[in-house]
């Protein structure tokens, strides 16, 4: 909690915000463990606006795709980090675990997942916070995965795990989507750390940090796992 | 005519829109001031003082959570504007041709204020508000949901233009509210009716 700072320019400052609403006590979700009113407030709008984008969601409707000409050059890094601390995947020991409501749990490597019928897209990434680039990948379209290993497709949430601490998860109708895809190359090339490396989701119907990057595991399940954005307060269905 | 002189100058529906209209705004632009300094369109950002939030995720969970009173309190705006001929009534006819002597008129302080009946200035200041309400939600939305609703995105010339386009309604409408506000601050008497209703002239004989 701010201590009361009650000096003239931070009053004026309100004043011209027009907002005894700014100064509303905590609205800002600083403490996501100890909920006040605002914060409860901005929790069940942002559980009406999960429901209201998975009505609008439909699995027919598809991401914009671009022309090789319109990809953005020199691709541009984010992470919750610098570059320098992303973290390395060693690619010939790599296994994707899988857990949750899935028939066939054996973890999969990058030759396995190779092996499969790729998909690639030139597609948009938009972060949330409103710069958007334009980038190709391939992987195995993560639909046609869900059903080779038999995961129970009626379930709610697919959760990602990640190798740098990083967790997120999406709802199953944007999973079966034709463009939601395990990637597994970037512009060509099989992903770097900084991007992802080995395998990333590529989501383009979905804000870019729901697209979490070196995926240690996968799980299916009807229980909500939230994220690491979305636990601090970021919209969790973040759909576009 | 007496009839006509017992009608508030303000219908209650109109106030009580007015009000939560008033509210919408305020946090949509605080909230929208916040969500611009992740990634400013220009060289300047907002001062957090006059953000509402403290940090983008609360500043987009404010912003989402303020647009459906936004949204369902202008639509129900436009329905009764319509509906009850307060439009045709108010701001119908637009006079462009009138607009620069009565603001020039307006500027010296020579244009009389009449109670209840707007003059051309204003009622072209009140429709483009609500053109500018208008695009900003379109624009908004085309933003928010450039896949599923693509074609307000496509609309307004794709994603990055339709930024812009936001930014640009919003500044329309603070500049509206500048003008509105100090407005209300050099003429008083005009607050009482949007809070009361008021009487138009003529019922208080």
């Amino acid at each position: 909690m701010k201590r009361l700072d009650l000096n003239r320019r931070r009053l004026l400052g309100r004043a011209l915000a027009l907002g005894a609403v700014t100064a509303l006590p905590a609205c800002n979700y600083e403490d996501p463990a100890h909920p006040d009113l605002a914060d409860r407030f901005l929790h069940a709008m942002s559980s009406w606006n999960d429901r209201m984008q998975a009505a609008l969601f439909s699995r027919h409707t598809l991401a914009p795709t671009f022309s090789a000409a319109q990809i953005t050059r020199p691709p541009r890094f984010n992470a919750f980090y610098d570059i320098s601390q992303a973290p390395v995947v060693d690619p010939a020991t790599y296994q994707l675990e899988l857990s949750g409501q899935i028939q066939e749990t054996a973890p999969w490597s990058l030759a396995q997942l190779r092996a499969l019928q790729q998909e690639s897209q030139i597609t948009r990434l938009i972060c949330v916070e409103g710069w958007r680039v334009i980038g190709q990948w391939s992987g195995v379209p993560l639909g046609d995965f869900l059903k080779r290993i038999g995961a129970d497709t009626t379930c709610k949430y697919v959760s990602f795990q990640c190798a740098d601490g990083y967790y997120s998860s999406i709802d199953m109708a944007s999973a079966l989507h034709p463009q939601t895809i395990l990637a597994l190359d970037f512009l060509g090339a099989p992903l770097t750390p900084a991007f992802g490396a080995p395998l990333r989701l590529r989501i383009p119907t979905k804000l870019g940090f729901k697209n979490p990057k070196s995926v240690m595991s996968m799980s299916v399940g009807n229980v909500y796992t939230g994220g690491y954005w979305e636990d601090q307060g970021y919209n969790w269905f973040s759909g576009s | 005519m007496v009839k006509e002189s017992r009608r508030p100058i303000h219908p209650w529906p109109l106030r009580v829109m007015h009000w939560l209209n008033a509210v919408a705004i305020v946090m949509m632009i605080g909230s929208g001031w916040q969500i611009y300094n992740a990634s400013p369109l220009f060289g300047f950002t907002f001062p957090l003082l006059i953000t509402i939030g403290g940090w983008l995720g609360a500043g987009i969970a404010w912003h989402l959570a303020f647009l459906w009173l936004l949204v369902a309190n202008g639509l129900a705006y436009l329905l009764w504007g319509w509906l009850s001929g307060h439009f045709r009534r108010k701001l119908w006819p637009i006079s462009i041709t009138a607009v620069p002597s009565e603001l020039w008129a307006a500027l010296r302080f020579k244009l009389p204020h009449q109670r209840g009946r707007y003059n051309a200035v204003q009622r072209l200041l009140y429709a483009g508000v609500i053109v500018a309400g208008i695009v900003v939600v379109v624009s908004g939305l085309a933003i928010w949901k450039p896949v599923q609703l693509w074609f307000f995105t496509d609309l307004l010339g794709g994603y990055v233009v339709a930024r812009y386009v936001h930014f640009f309604a919003m500044a329309a409408i603070v500049g509206f509210l500048v003008i509105h506000v100090l407005l209300v601050a050099l003429v008083p008497k005009t607050l009482p009716p949007m809070i009361f209703g008021g009487r138009a002239e003529g019922a208080e004989q």
